[in-house]
């Protein structure tokens, strides 16, 4: 059996397909898309092909509404600086407390600078309050920021619904969709959305590759000046070949998207099935009606998510966890707090994320091994007890915490 | 993912004593906030000689608190109390081959349990007298309560001044921010004002921030004068070793070593190495020559073998 892949969400492995498409980028056709000469003619091609399957994947109006990037984390940073340099008298942000980092870190500087960030909170399935969030809404806002697809949970934001409500209150709107781009169907031109980030990693193309959707009309400020390159909105020389790479990504994102919510969910549904039915006091976190097709996070109460994902890595098999220790930080992932999971539950959360590469058989491997991780680590937990946790866990052990 | 020495994967994947001693006499239950790290400790004590003829632990953490809780009852079965209560954190993260900085913190956690484990036999109370903050400085393993003490305690200013002091931030520089954050709140503490763009001005850093100034060496010293400069050294580093609770003393300088006596908060905290680093560069900064700093305990080792 070899190695199981289960941390898409990640990052993803680069497809034959899109390795093939980009390397003439590096050997033949090399030249700056600038240039005037043979090492270049088919350069601008390449550019305006990729610029197109990206578009047909988004269902944006204008390919010229694509500006390659060299990042999901550029993308967001560009969207929300654009939008305060654009409207300098609005001094508010509106966002969640579940974004990824590359949005949370922006506001939280932001922040320092005198502006008010509205972070808003989510219930314990991570759903967002839309009541709350009309409330919010006025002239003094420059943008609201909201994932569409949530990294760790696979939770999905009515990014749409939201999106005409801001457009109704005359605020942009950006979504940071690098989790959903390429595993949910999307026709942004029937959208008001006005800004959109994506990761060519997340979708079987290289890393260090990435789009800022801006929609026609929207106001724009570059964060990279300096060439004339994406029409002087991102300066820089092109990554051509990840441009290539990321274009044809995206034509074989587009043709298996509905293997992705049917033959990928039913995978996913099957491993999360088989584990909370054979593993005591493990759940799963999120919005389980709302959610990605590829992604399960499951807590596994009483035990550290780290010690999880050694004993997984030892059988073969690669996932990722929220726990504080994977990370170095010192609490459990943000996004567990937010939902108020307890902490001998948020420690121990692990995310499974698949992608079209996986089998059924892989799902069994995982299944097979599972219940016996838990349990090894069980039998030495403090809170567990034969076969169940001690009665009262949080009392039967209280330690000294320093 | 970390990475973990052999030892600590082999503690983790076949931990040693896993599980409550049967007719324990002594418990002790301790956590790290940080982690989320939770450690009970059992132990069963011979009454008459008191030593540990078994230990078992059961914890909830990540894979080096799994490893460190399991390294540690080997080390402790066999050794009376009075033994066992020297074993430091240091010990435990040693006979680890090591533990990434990150990760330190579960190796205090497995000796405040073993000291919890032992009061409770006693009879006493335990009382954590170690306070943990946040992992600041990863280059140097500077967490943020030591920064706050001695910007506390040494008037800092500046982040240069937290460098001089702490060797915080002297690394790869990601924590300045959060450096310049732990200025801000302890000088708003103290009434002041936290202010980026001033540097540490020349005369600020003799006044406050750095030790006292002392002529480096330009011609050569005879062997009492070189050994009263190196004296006169550590004794400008004293206060700031004071205000960390702990002290150093220089016994014998052998060539170009100098064996110094460790006591206090210094002696086995996980700072004594970066300590001795520290007075070891400035030994040489003044002396202009190498100098090696070595804790005296080691000493009688090395006497010790001359003499045999
Ligand atoms: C939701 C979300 N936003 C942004 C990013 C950052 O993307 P990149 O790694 O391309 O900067 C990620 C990837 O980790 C993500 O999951």
């Amino acid at each position: 059996m070899s190695d199981i892949y289960l941390d898409n969400n990640a990052t993803t492995k680069v497809d034959r397909a899109v390795v093939d498409a980009m390397m003439p980028y590096f050997l033949e056709q090399y030249g700056n898309p600038s240039s005037i000469h043979k090492f270049a003619d088919g350069v601008a091609r390449g550019l305006k092909q990729a610029r197109q399957q990206v578009q047909a994947l988004i269902g944006c109006e204008h390919d010229s509404e694509i500006i390659f990037t060299s990042c999901g984390t550029e993308s967001n940073t560009t969207a929300i600086l654009s939008a305060i340099k654009c409207q300098p008298n609005r001094k508010e942000i509106i966002t969640t407390m579940v974004e990824h980092p590359a949005i949370l870190g922006v506001c939280d500087q932001l922040e320092k600078d005198g502006y008010t960030i509205h972070r808003l909170p989510v219930d314990k399935c991570g759903r967002l309050n839309l009541e709350s969030y009309k409330k919010m809404l006025s002239e003094n806002v420059a943008l609201v920021t909201v994932m569409w697809a949530n990294n760790e949970t696979g939770t999905l934001f009515p990014v749409i619904e939201m999106a005409e409500l801001a457009n109704a209150a005359g605020v942009m709107f950006h979504t940071d969709a690098v989790q959903a781009v390429g595993k949910i169907p999307m026709m942004l031109a029937d959208t008001k959305i006005d800004m959109l980030s994506l990761s060519g990693h997340k979708l079987h193309s290289p890393k260090g590759i990435g789009v800022l959707y801006l929609r026609r009309g929207v106001r724009y400020r570059p964060l990279l000046r300096g060439g004339h390159q994406e029409r002087g909105r991102r300066a820089g020389t092109e990554n051509t070949a990840s441009i290539v790479g990321l274009g044809k990504a995206c034509e074989l994102a587009l043709q298996h998207i509905e293997f992705e919510n049917t033959k990928v969910k039913a995978m996913r549904d099957r491993l999360e099935r088989g584990i909370i039915d054979s593993v005591p006091h493990s759940f799963v976190t999120g919005d389980l009606n709302n959610r990605l097709p590829n992604t399960t996070d499951i807590a596994f109460e009483y035990i550290e998510g780290e010690s999880i994902l050694m004993l997984l890595n030892k059988a073969g098999i690669a996932a990722s966890s929220g726990s504080a220790c994977t990370s170095g930080s010192l609490e459990p992932s943000h996004v567990m707090r937010a939902m108020d999971i307890p902490y001998t539950a948020a420690h121990g959360t692990i995310r499974f994320s698949f992608s079209r590469y996986n089998s059924m058989s892989e799902v069994d491997e995982v299944l097979k091994v599972m219940p016996g991780i838990a349990a090894t680590l069980r039998k030495l937990s403090p809170y567990w007890s034969g076969d169940a946790p001690v009665a009262n866990p949080e009392q039967a052990f209280a330690p000294t915490y320093s | 993912m970390w990475d973990y020495s052999d030892t600590v994967k082999e503690h983790f994947f076949n931990p040693k004593n896993a599980g409550a001693v049967a007719d324990a006499n002594a418990t002790g239950e301790v956590g790290s906030i940080s982690c989320g790290d939770a450690l009970r400790l059992t132990l069963k004590v011979d009454d008459e000689s008191e030593i540990i003829l078994e230990a078992g632990f059961q914890t909830f953490g990540c894979g080096s608190a799994i490893a460190s809780s399991s390294v540690l009852t080997e080390i402790i079965k066999g050794m009376t109390l009075d033994e066992a209560l020297k074993v430091t954190n240091q010990d435990i993260a040693d006979q680890l081959e090591g533990l990434p900085p990150e990760k330190m913190h579960c190796s205090v956690m497995g000796r405040e349990a073993l000291q919890a484990a032992i009061a409770n036999y006693r009879g006493e109370e335990w009382r954590d007298d170690h306070e943990e903050g946040a992992l600041i400085c990863k280059c140097f393993a500077i967490d943020a309560v030591m920064i706050e003490e001695m910007v506390w305690a040494n008037k800092l200013r500046t982040v240069e001044d937290v460098t001089n002091f702490t060797k915080a931030g002297g690394g790869c520089a990601a924590c300045h921010e959060d450096i310049e954050a732990i200025l801000e709140k302890v000088l708003a503490e103290k009434g002041e004002k936290f202010d980026p763009s001033v540097c540490s001005k020349p005369e600020d850093k003799q006044k406050a921030a750095t030790p006292e100034k002392i002529a480096a060496v330009k011609t050569p010293l005879t062997n009492l004068q070189r050994i009263k400069k190196i004296e006169e050294v550590l004794e400008s580093l004293r206060p700031a070793l004071m205000a960390d609770g702990g002290d150093a003393e220089l016994v014998e300088v052998i060539g170009n070593t100098a064996y110094v006596n460790m006591t206090g908060a210094c002696n086995g905290c996980s700072m004594a190495a970066m300590t001795i680093a520290g007075i070891q560069q400035r030994l040489m900064e003044v002396m202009g020559e190498f100098i090696k700093v070595v804790p005296a305990s080691e000493m009688k080792k090395l006497v010790n073998i001359e003499v045999a």
